[in-house]
């Protein structure tokens, strides 16, 4: 992004221990030591961090600053920019600089404890290692004595402190509040009793604590979860991609005999940087619980599950589903498929070639979730095959921008890669973050995000209205929720056209993106084809080997739960959807049973694959090969990192129950086996190069809301809540934020500080706090943090619901 | 010789109610301002800067260039801090100045402020000395009512306000980018420079930040030219100040006199070394500077000599110390000091003097060998340069300076098994006894 070509032209000349380099004005000297291969020891030096010059390991001899006149003390190498001509002289060749480093080393170890054989650091360590490279064998400080503090104390359920192993760098309070904008934590004291403190009542908590252990250059900040639990060089580390947010961030999945110890976050500057979330971090544990799934089951004639072969569950698979396809067997005519919003993009093909070539359909849908016709249409039109090759918003672009509209986006909970980005580039002056949304929540107001206050619902409005806000230069960051604001979505693309502002749509799943690729939609085919485009359908179909594909489009997932629940469709092949999340909890979960058969893939027992006929387990994301596609359109691949013959992917269970109805001569073989195979064949099509679907004409009109007592209810998913994938580590769980409802103060002054909600769905009870620029007829709740969520025991989407004081 | 002393910032000192304005302007207080409203604010600064003012808080930079300094195109607000956080062991010269004469600061500090176009000056006083922090308050609420202070100070046009700020008790605070720290409200930590004050210091914005004896020395400059201020002083360090004699001698007290006075001068002035003691060791500007001995009493106290004689003229703290004090213990007392008062922020700082305390208290104790005292030597060298700010520095100088000069009582210590001299005899009860140390 900054590397431009007149840029390059602003090259200084260095010598570095008598090697000339050319380096970018402005660069530090350590970094420019980096580039002759000099590697200056350093603990708070952070390349994403402001330099601070605190530890002074860094020192180097500067004979020469540029003027002819060099520095009469060593310098910190962290905190100098280069200059024109300048001479710097390391470690490796100046034994003033050797000597000030090993002064330096040997000052640090002083109060350092000796427990390096039962430190998490140990073997992963810089001071270790830079103790060994730059300090001294022995020590001269025998026979005095230590500062020593009693061991680890809690900083936040997730992080413990250590603080006779700290050496105050500065990294952790500096990540809070650079980064993170979680100031908890802070230096105390002074001189050799200053130590990294948090205040009474107020524990370490944000959504991206973890960071700190990982950037902490000792062993003082460990992980609650991962101490003691292995030594650095038993672990195989494996690149990975995160699969908690549609952020496509790189992760490091550190795993030992089989079993996956710990993550930690990856490297790629064009991403996640070097940073991601806790639930990214610490929620990996949900795939190794007891409810875990490892064996093919089928429902026997006594109406009870019973375990089975791969082979015998393919073939029930394929009988029950081609009865449902038959409307002479009775029930429906068809089978639906919801592919939930987890799947990698090879899997999603998979689920969408087989709809297409073995269930004869385009009943496809990958929204778990409430959605909307307009959003089928919007997804189609604006959000497939954008990618950062071909002009797709990206995380630089962010960065860049002049402005970032968020509607319908709350990034610290739902995606918490961009706002962190965001707010890299909201503290360095670079953007400017306005917030269609009804209130200054905490992520919001740490981006200094201007608010423009929305009802929700009203956002379509509000978007018509921010004309003059918005020009070539902003962003418009559309969030998955919108799909149930009517005509939001349809206002966010006509603002972006108006004005030349750039527009991306953030879904929350790691999946969600990769299966509209993919054509998990009933209106789209893999690489972006319309459905309605008879040349689409031709190319897909001879590349499958088929004579034609279904021509009318298909059934959302609204319309597949509708269509069960009405015995229009007499079967369901459902992988990963938690009925809790849909728009109608109840009418899945009916849908559900009211199906003739029920095929269900899925990780973990559900309630879905209690009620299935046949239950196939899969393969976790640590078990194989696969991709995601992140919000950007950006492929991230990764492979397995774990071997486990018993994990298949779901391209491989899928291929099986293909091949078992073809040949009850129903459809066609998927054609595929593998991953690899996958990639191959998608390669292979390619991208949709024809006409975008023509805009069909959805009805955005707002339908007249009744006129009900009330308050309109606005609701997110917070980052850590009740999600299935966060189950398993307690220590992750007691981070998240206590649910609360945020009232305007007027409704909070009447109904005090516990209220009861209810709405049409049920009533719950929660405390209450005043939401202090709360858009004045609004209650907003955490979507998922109280019993089964909003949707199942409170409210459908977009409806109200009336307040009372509740029993405190 | 009484005529080597030149009484201004001091000489009112002995006036009843001194501190209080009338006492002050009939002592022809506040005339600066007029004929400085009279200037252009660079001949203001021009004008210091021919005077040859060099800062009085220890490091001795060209006051007027440091004024000069402030970007004036900076459209940010421009600040004037007063560092009054005195807290150098043997220093005591601000605090009994802003006692005695409030007002020359605070007219020091409307003078300077016009100067450097700053209508908003702050006195960050030290926070243990409340009753000088009254004092101060007293003087600028009287500046205020008199019309010195405030809009339209003297019909000139020119707005000041000055906010009268405590510190909080740390002696880093006295380091001019953790005071701008304490003073926006945060952990008093140095800051990394560049960018320096006068570009961006209190809020970021264009500061100048000097002493208070700095300060007060601006009006007389303004009243009486900057000619008459350079006819005092040596070549290269012009004018006068408050040389603080302490310890053993027999009137301690504050002695204001031109810059390159001696020490053999100002003992004589001083009533010399108490009665029936010589004189063993002495500081010249606060236990930062390394120690001078008796060899020393002729060297110039101005900036050059000093510094030629191996030390720093710093704060012009004279510790006066007699044959029967032990200089391991004083340095050992010194160096407790600056490891309390280290902020931590840096390495060698914060675990050097932890270290350094414990190898002094062991051969304090006639622990250890001769090899300790290359040990203590290489710790100092390791510290020196080394660390973020001055403080470190500071640290070591006793240190080295004493093993310099005195190496033979270190390893005396050691072969004594412990301290040789009594410690009651430096006490001024001490004085008298006639015990004879058992050595």
């Amino acid at each position: 992004m900054t590397t431009t070509p007149d840029k390059l032209t602003d090259l200084v000349n260095v010598t570095i221990d008598g090697i000339q380099v050319a380096v970018p004005k402005d660069t530090l000297v350590i970094r420019a030591a980096e580039q002759v291969g000099v590697q200056v020891p350093r603990f708070c030096d952070h390349p994403l961090l402001a330099p601070v010059g605190a530890c002074r390991q860094c020192l180097v001899d500067v004979p020469d600053a540029g003027n002819g006149r060099g520095f009469p003390k060593p310098q910190a190498s962290c905190t100098l920019p280069v200059a024109e001509g300048m001479v710097v002289n390391t470690q490796v060749t100046s034994p003033v600089a050797d000597k000030a480093q090993q002064g330096v080393m040997e000052f640090l170890l002083i109060n350092h404890p000796l427990d390096c054989p039962v430190c998490d650091k140990g073997g992963e360590c810089p001071l270790q290692n830079q103790a060994m490279s730059n300090g001294r064998g022995d020590s001269r400080f025998a026979g005095n004595i230590k500062r020593t503090f009693p061991k680890p104390i809690n900083l936040s359920p997730i992080v413990l402190l250590d603080r006779e192993r700290c050496i105050v760098c500065q990294r952790c309070t500096r990540f809070a509040d650079e980064i993170a904008g979680d100031p908890f934590i802070a230096l105390v004291e002074r001189g050799a009793e200053q130590q990294i403190g948090i205040a009474d009542d107020a524990p370490f908590l944000s959504y991206f604590s973890g960071n700190v252990i990982q950037i902490c250059p000792v062993g003082a900040l460990t992980s609650e979860a991962y101490r003691f639990r292995s030594r650095p060089f038993d672990l195989v580390s494996s690149p990975a991609v995160a699969e908690h947010d549609a952020c496509g961030s790189a992760i490091r999945v550190d795993h030992r005999r089989g079993k996956v110890m710990r993550r930690q976050s990856g490297d790629d500057p064009a991403v996640n940087e070097e940073w991601i979330t806790d639930k990214d971090r610490f929620a990996f544990a949900y795939a190794h619980g007891d409810d875990r799934i490892t064996y093919p089951q089928v429902r026997g004639t006594d109406g009870v599950l019973r375990p089975a072969s791969w082979p015998e569950a393919f073939a029930v698979a394929a009988r029950g589903l081609a009865a449902a396809m038959d409307a002479n067997a009775g029930g429906g005519s068809g089978v639906g498929v919801l592919t939930g919003g987890r799947l990698t993009v090879e899997d999603a093909y998979a689920y969408s070639k087989l709809a297409r070539v073995a269930l004869g359909t385009n009943d496809i849908d990958f929204r778990s979730r409430p959605l909307s016709a307009e959003e089928t249409a919007f997804l189609a039109q604006h959000v497939v095959l954008t990618a950062p090759g071909n002009g797709g918003v990206t995380y630089g672009d962010l960065e860049s921008a002049a402005k970032v509209v968020l509607v319908g986006l709350e990034p610290e909970d739902e995606a918490g890669a961009i706002w962190l980005r965001l707010r890299k580039s909201v503290l360095a002056g670079g953007t400017e973050v306005i917030a269609v949304a009804p209130y200054t929540s905490r992520g919001l107001s740490k981006l200094s995000a201007r608010l423009v206050p929305t009802v929700p619902g009203d956002e379509a409005a509000a978007l018509a209205d921010l004309g003059d806000d918005v020009d070539g230069g902003t962003v418009i960051l559309v969030g998955e929720r919108l799909a149930t604001s009517p005509g939001a979505l349809t206002a966010a693309a006509d603002l972006a056209a108006r004005s030349g502002a750039r527009l991306a749509w953030v879904p929350r799943r790691a999946g969600d993106r990769g299966a509209i690729e993919a054509g998990c939609l009933p209106n789209l085919l893999p690489g972006g084809r319309p459905v309605a485009d008879a040349g689409a359908r031709v190319d897909i179909a001879t590349a499958w080997g088929v004579d034609s594909l279904t021509e009318t489009e298909g059934r959302d997932a609204d319309g597949i739960v509708a269509a069960l629940a009405a015995g229009e469709l007499g079967g369901l092949l459902i992988a990963g959807v938690d009925p809790a999340d849909t728009t109608d909890p109840a009418a899945t979960r009916a849908a559900i049973k009211a199906a003739g058969f029920v095929v269900a893939l899925d990780l973990r027992e559900t309630e879905v694959t209690r009620a299935a006929d046949v239950v196939l387990p899969v393969a976790p994301v640590t078990d194989k090969a696969g991709t995601f596609v992140n919000w950007e359109g950006r492929v991230r691949p990764f492979d397995a990192a774990l071997r486990n013959p018993a994990s298949l992917p779901e391209v491989r269970i899928l291929a099986g129950i293909a091949t078992e109805l073809s040949s009850l001569g129903v459809g066609a073989p998927l054609g595929l086996r593998t991953v690899e195979q996958t990639r191959a064949e998608m390669a292979q099509l390619g991208p949709w190069d024809g006409e975008r679907n023509a805009s069909a004409a959805v009805d955005t009109a707002v339908e007249p809301v009744e006129a009900t007592d009330g308050l309109v209810l606005s609701t997110w998913k917070q980052s850590i809540d009740n999600g299935r994938m966060q189950d398993g580590d307690k220590y992750l769980k007691a981070t998240a934020r206590t649910p609360v409802a945020l009232l305007p103060q007027d409704v909070f002054d009447a109904c005090g500080p516990t209220v009861t909600l209810t709405g049409d769905r049920g009533s719950v009870t929660l405390p209450a706090e005043v939401g202090d620029d709360l858009v004045a007829g609004v209650v907003w709740v955490p979507a998922n943090s109280f019993g089964a969520g909003v949707l199942s025991d409170l409210a459908s989407p977009g409806s109200r619901v009336r307040v009372e004081g509740g029993q405190g | 010789m009484p005529d080597t002393l030149t009484p201004v910032l001091t000489d009112m000192w002995d006036v009843d109610r001194a501190w209080t304005l009338p006492a002050y302007e009939a002592k022809g207080g506040y005339q600066s301002l007029d004929k400085a409203f009279a200037m252009k604010q660079d001949d203001v600064i021009a004008a210091v800067k021919d005077s040859g003012l060099r800062g009085r808080g220890g490091a001795g930079f060209p006051t007027g260039m440091k004024w000069s300094f402030i970007p004036q195109d900076n459209p940010r607000p421009k600040y004037l801090v007063v560092n009054a956080d005195e807290s150098e062991p043997g220093t005591c010269k601000d605090i009994p100045l802003m006692m005695g004469n409030p007002h020359v600061l605070v007219e020091g500090v409307i003078v300077s402020s016009y100067a450097i176009r700053a209508n908003k000056a702050f006195i960050y006083i030290r926070g243990e000395v409340l009753h000088v922090i009254r004092r101060v308050q007293a003087a600028v609420a009287e500046a205020y009512a008199a019309g010195h202070l405030g809009t339209n100070i003297h019909g000139s046009g020119y707005d000041l306000d000055v906010v009268v700020h405590a510190g909080a008790g740390a002696y880093i605070c006295g380091e001019e980018t953790a005071l701008l720290e304490g003073l926006e409200g945060r952990r008093g930590q140095p800051r990394l420079r560049p960018p320096f004050p006068a570009v961006a210091g209190l809020y970021a914005s264009p500061t100048v930040i000097n002493n208070v004896e700095s300060i007060a020395s601006v009006p007389s400059i303004i009243t009486n030219g900057a000619k008459w201020f350079a006819s005092m002083g040596t070549e290269k360090s012009k004018g006068f100040g408050i040389f603080s004699l302490s310890g053993h001698v027999q009137k301690p007290g504050q002695y204001e006199a031109p810059l390159g006075i001696t020490l053999r001068e100002l003992l004589d002035l001083a009533g010399g070394i108490r009665e029936g003691h010589d004189l063993k060791f002495w500081t010249p500007g606060g236990s930062s500077t390394p120690l001078l001995t008796a060899e020393h009493l002729d060297v110039p106290l101005d900036f050059e000599g000093v510094g030629a004689a191996g030390s720093m003229l710093g704060t012009r703290a004279l510790q006066i110390f007699d044959e029967t004090v032990c200089v391991v213990r004083a340095v050992l007392r010194w160096t407790e000091f600056y490891k309390h008062e280290s902020c931590g922020k840096c390495t060698p700082c914060r675990e050097g003097t932890w270290w350094l305390v414990q190898t002094l208290a062991r051969l304090e104790k006639g622990q250890g060998t001769e090899a300790d005292l290359d040990l203590l030597l290489d710790q100092c060298d390791n510290i020196l340069g080394r660390s973020f700010c001055a403080l470190g520095d500071g640290a070591t100088s006793p240190i080295s300076s004493s093993i310099q000069y005195f190496r033979d009582e270190y390893l005396a210590h050691l072969t004594h098994g412990g301290c040789p001299f009594d410690p009651a005899r430096s006490t001024v009860f001490g004085s008298a006894s006639t015990v004879e140390v058992s050595a």
